[in-house]
């Protein structure tokens, strides 16, 4: 029997290899991800590991706040350096300054990093690392040993054009806004890739100048352990000689601690992309279901004869299970093996993202071929279940008759599971609709459960679109009669075909929705609240110094000028809360917000009024916030009407040095003085930033056009991974037709033989193709409808208040659909009209 | 060798094979189906093909009917010689000058009755000659049943709806394949006198490709095969005449057989 299995395996290579596709592109994105994101994480680690020396003493509390926008103001004095380089357990204590103020501008004039990762500057030592090499070296030129004299990382060079002598660039968020300053050196870091980012390096003094006013203190101090003693031993050492505020932390524990961070991150990623990853598998579990129907019916003649052989029911199903074992197998090796290649893919993606990890070989874990057959060969057996519990249903006398038609399960039980699933998706969809918690994640379920059970239903409601479909086929007469006759042909079949596009296009559909509801909001919202005249901003996102807004103050014209500050903070100890600190009666004036507070103290916080209802917070309520320098206790002093102008809390500028961060301005609003214009100030505004690529100055509508940008962004990639989901529906026609067309060669024969030319022949299937794939569009773009209008009502008060129906995509996609099948028809035409009339004619 | 004279001169050539080869497989492997077969079809005469199976009676419709190509040897449908034309002039005469009918009945199962008799009309983008059409349809007998799928008719109404579809284009020739061959007697009777009625009544062209006397006594000449060469030929046949001609090829052949081992086994 399992001869007879690999036998017929063999024959029918070609089928095998299509019905192994979809397993193949399920299986390359999971195992791509991974790949992904383990060579992310090395990467990653080997410049944790890299940086981090023995013990590093530092801030209470900062290592968690790597990614603070704002500098620290807790420093060490020198005299504590020395001292720490006393001890009896260290080699060595090199003080550290740091900042991510700079940012490296190329000699085009653009950013060198782009808006993507940071900057990074601190003082040049050779102090080493925990791997026991120093963090940097110098590898061309010379360490920098005075002010104005810089070495930079040789990938930074290379991009922004810098040979050693020149010039080089660097903006500052700080008090001088501007930097140049002579390249002496170019570095490479001892971890291994940058992941992008841009070393710049200075020499202690200059750095101290730079960024901690001129005094000789230092941000942190790198311990080096002497010979024979731990981490641990010098870190308790050290701890003894250190005033409070500060701790001693072992390069293990420093070093765990941002992988955590990192992890926390890449772990974000990771579940983005095999979500994506899912909806693959689940496209592609449709289509090997499909193929192996086909096959299985196709074969029905044959397993007959074996049956009629004395094979029993369980040895015709197990020799189908084991056909779908091997092809699993075969998938899942192939599906890896893509997998390497789409992990370079997304490595390249990233990289033009700015955030580089080529330099690190990918990593390929044990776990990711584990998983990638686990997942290969698990989905192709259960999808192979159904078809091979069927096979084994053929009656032995069918190998006696001429037309052969497997026993095929009722339809009305399928109906009414799916008309079923409909009807609880539906359900779950009102009661998100009608305001409970967490409503998007009841819509999320009643989708699944309408998509599935939509699913289930196809065969039934695709006859009226393909009778629809027919109709207009009417011009191409009896030729488009018949595409339409074999589509309807078989329901079971072409409904599958067309739900794996459906699904794909649901999901676009509704994405597509959601994001032009969003974009809608933001015109409308912003529109409606910021009312000021200018904004500046960083797209970077790192703060910028509070000179150019004292800058703007100064324009003749320029009336009030608004600032704020984020300042990252946790909120009941987990939750990332945005805290913006400002001035608060200013604010509210600005914007005509009707809060019932006016000032704050430092110790005061304003809460947004909808997220004070959510806490149960009133005024007068203490509430603990914990930044980068600790938590504290602030008292609730009022709240503030909903708004898109400000975050959820509000604190005074107070608060900033209360947690000892610097005072910079992450977003500032201006407006013209009465009596004066905003074209009369625009050209002096941007004047005071022309210099400092890493703010803009923006209008209402471009302020709209930048959030649109990142929004049509996040949606282009959105539609892009889901463009995978649509490629392996497309794969799914080809499969279908291709069998169809071999399942038909008599009567491919026979058309052929009455004088059908192979251009009517090939339009025929291309006819059938375009039905299908239209009808997955139809049904999709239908179901996206109706989740994306239920998701913008939804989420509502999160934001999107206005629903926008993007029209004119939705009738692009479905000609996309259009197009998709007459791409999918390609091969199955071209074989059909290829068949040699005599020979088809003869075909049992 | 043949029941009178063949009055070649008083007739038109419907289809004429020269001096066909048609050989499958190479070397060792080779087997000459064809062996230089010349034979002319005659316009509105009802031609059977004869000869016991091997013979080569299948492959000699095949590329009478621009179905196969010769490995030698010219065929011509009318004045059209076939080896000169290309896929698409293929097409259009397997369309407009052609007419086929299979041993199984090959319709479209998604198409109707009506709608497969007229499937070759609707691929050339042709109306139908309604007095044409009409005759075809009261001939075949199936009026009432024109609205149904092949599925819901019997094979004996199948083969005529495909008989019906070979005649209703006004083909030059039409070529029958075993048309009986999956019939029972009744139902393969009625085949037969349909087509026998459209070659007198109709005028129509007629080549039968069978191994069976009966349907072959159907006809206006039979023509025997035997190892890929026309061996005999016989008019107005009947099927105790046609069982004695081919008794008679079969024992030459046997003899043949024969001697050839002798020869063999001297060598």
């Amino acid at each position: 029997m399992l001869r007879v299995t690999l036998r017929n395996l063999l024959a029918r290579k070609v089928r095998l290899l299509m019905s192994a596709f979809a397993i193949v592109l399920g299986v390359a994105f999971v195992a791509g991800t991974l790949i992904f994101t383990d060579t992310m994480s090395k990467s990653f680690d080997g410049i944790v590991e890299g940086s981090t020396p023995d013990v590093t003493v530092r801030p209470e509390g900062t290592g968690s706040w790597d990614q603070a926008p704002s500098a620290d103001t807790r420093t060490i004095p020198a005299s504590l350096v020395d001292e720490l380089g006393e001890l009896s357990g260290a080699e060595r204590a090199d003080g550290s300054v740091q900042s991510q103020s700079l940012t490296l501008v190329g000699s085009d004039g653009k950013l060198v990093t782009g808006f993507g990762p940071p900057t990074l500057s601190f003082n040049y030592d050779d102090a080493p690392a925990m791997t026991g090499e120093p963090a940097v070296v110098i590898a061309e030129g010379r360490e920098p040993s005075a002010a104005g004299e810089v070495a930079i990382d040789a990938t930074s060079a290379e991009k922004g054009g810098y040979e050693i002598g020149d010039t080089v660039t660097l903006v500052s968020t700080g008090d001088q806004p501007r930097l140049e300053v002579e390249l002496v050196g170019l570095a490479e870091f001892g971890g291994g890739s940058m992941a992008g980012a841009s070393l710049v390096l200075f020499d202690t003094a200059y750095a101290q100048e730079l960024f901690l006013d001129g005094k000789d203190v230092f941000n942190q101090v790198a311990l080096t352990t002497a010979d024979g003693v731990t981490q641990q031993e010098l870190a308790y050492e050290a701890d003894q000689i250190l005033p409070d505020g500060f701790e001693a932390v072992t390069g293990d524990a420093a070093a765990a601690q941002t992988e955590d961070l990192i992890g926390e991150i890449l772990g974000f990623l990771t579940t983005i992309l095999l979500v994506f990853a899912s909806i693959a598998i689940i496209v592609g579990t449709f289509l090997i279901v499909n193929t192996f129907s086909i096959l299985v019916a196709q074969r029905s003649r044959e397993l007959a004869l074996l049956r009629a052989l004395g094979a029993s029911r369980r040895q015709v199903s197990r020799s189908v299970l084991i056909e779908a074992l091997i092809v699993g197998l075969v998938g899942s090796t192939l599906g890896v093996l893509l997998g390497i290649g789409l992990a370079q893919g997304l490595t390249a993606l990233f990289k033009s993202f700015g955030l580089d990890v080529s330099e690190t070989p990918l990593v390929i874990a044990p776990r990711t071929w584990i998983v990638g057959y686990v997942v290969g060969v698990l989905v192709t057996l259960v999808a192979a279940y159904l078809p091979a519990r069927r096979a084994a249903r053929v009656a032995p006398v069918a190998a006696m008759r001429d037309d052969v038609a497997l026993p095929e399960s009722s339809m009305r039980l399928r109906m009414l599971f799916g008309a079923i699933l409909v009807v609880i998706g539906a359900g779950l969809l009102w009661l998100g609709l009608s305001g409970v918690d967490n409503g998007a994640w009841y819509v999320g379920g009643g989708a699944f459960s309408i998509l599935i059970g939509v699913s289930l239903m196809s065969p039934l409601l695709s006859h009226p679109v393909l009778v629809t479909i027919g109709g207009l086929y009417r011009p191409f007469g009896l030729v488009g009669r018949m595409a339409t006759q074999n589509a309807l042909r078989n329901p079971r079949r072409t409904a599958a075909t067309a739900s794996a596009l459906m699904i794909g296009l649901t999901l676009v559909t509704t994405m597509s929705i959601l994001g032009s509801s969003v974009n809608k909001s933001v015109d409308v919202g912003v529109k409606k609240e910021f009312t000021t005249d200018f904004l500046l901003t960083n797209p970077v996102g790192a703060p910028f110094s509070t000179a150019i807004a004292d800058q703007i103050r100064e324009i003749d014209g320029v009336g009030d000028v608004v600032e704020t500050q984020f300042v990252p903070a946790r909120i009941d100890d987990n939750a990332f809360a945005a805290v913006t600190a400002t001035d608060p009666p200013r604010l509210f004036d600005m914007f005509d917000l009707d809060a019932t507070v006016d000032d704050l103290a430092a110790d005061e916080i304003a809460v947004r009024e909808d997220k004070a209802d959510d806490l149960g917070l009133e005024v007068g309520d203490a509430m603990t916030v914990e930044t980068q320098s600790g938590k504290y206790e602030l008292a609730v002093a009022g709240t503030y009407p909903e708004t898109n102008v400000t975050t959820e809390y509000l604190t005074s500028f107070a608060f900033v040095d209360l947690v000892k961060l610097t005072r910079e301005d992450s977003f500032v609003a201006v407006n013209a003085a009465p009596g004066s214009s905003a074209s009369e100030i625009e050209e002096p505004v941007r004047d005071v930033v022309a210099d400092i690529p890493t703010v803009v100055v923006q209008t209402q509508q471009e302020f709209i056009d930048s959030q649109r940008e990142q929004i049509n962004g996040i949606l282009m990639l959105i539609n892009a991974l889901l463009g995978l989901a649509i490629v392996i529906a497309a794969l799914g026609i080809v499969n279908t037709l291709a069998l169809s067309v071999i399942e038909r060669t008599r009567e491919v024969g026979l058309l052929r033989a009455v004088g059908m030319s192979r251009r009517q022949l090939r339009r025929m299937v291309r006819l059938e193709a375009v039905a299908i794939a239209v009808l997955g569009a139809v049904l999709g773009i239908a179901m996206g409808l109706v989740f994306g209008t239920v998701l913008q009502r939804v989420l509502d008060d999160e934001g999107i208040t206005e629903l926008s129906i993007p029209v004119g995509t939705l009738v692009v996609y479905v000609v996309i659909a259009a197009v998709v099948g007459v791409l999918a028809a390609v091969f199955p035409a071209l074989r059909a009209s290829r068949l040699n009339v005599l020979r088809a004619i003869s075909t049992e | 060798m043949s029941d009178g004279p063949t009055p070649a001169t008083t007739r038109s050539v419907a289809a004429r094979a020269v001096d066909l080869h048609k050989t499958y497989g190479k070397q060792e492997a080779e087997v000459r189906a064809l062996d230089g077969v010349s034979l002319d079809v005659y316009a509105g005469e009802f031609t059977a093909v004869m000869g016991p199976s091997g013979s080569g009676k299948s492959t000699l419709m095949h590329l009478l009917a621009a179905l196969d190509t010769a490995t030698s040897g010219t065929v011509f449908i009318g004045d059209t010689e076939l080896a000169r034309l290309n896929d698409k002039q293929l097409t259009k005469l397997r369309r407009d000058d052609v007419g086929f009918v299979f041993q199984a009945f090959n319709l479209v199962p998604t198409l109707t009755a009506q709608e497969n008799i007229l499937l070759p009309l609707s691929i050339a983008g042709r109306k139908p000659d309604q007095a044409w059409y009409d005759q075809v349809i009261d001939t075949v007998g199936l009026r009432d049943r024109l609205g149904h799928r092949p599925n819901e008719m019997s094979g004996g109404q199948q083969q005529r709806v495909a008989a019906a579809r070979a005649l209703v284009g006004r083909p030059t020739i039409v070529f029958a394949d075993e048309p009986t061959g999956n019939l029972d007697s009744t139902s393969g009777a009625e085949v037969l006198k349909f087509l026998q009625h459209s070659v007198r009544e109709l005028g129509q062209t007629i080549v039968m490709v069978t191994h069976d006397p009966v349907a072959a006594s159907y006809t206006d000449r039979v023509v025997f095969l035997a190892d890929g060469k026309v061996v005999d030929e016989m008019q107005a046949p009947t099927p105790e005449k046609i069982l004695e001609r081919m008794a008679a090829i079969q024992t030459r052949a046997m003899d043949a057989a024969a001697e050839r081992s002798l020869e063999g086994g001297a060598a």
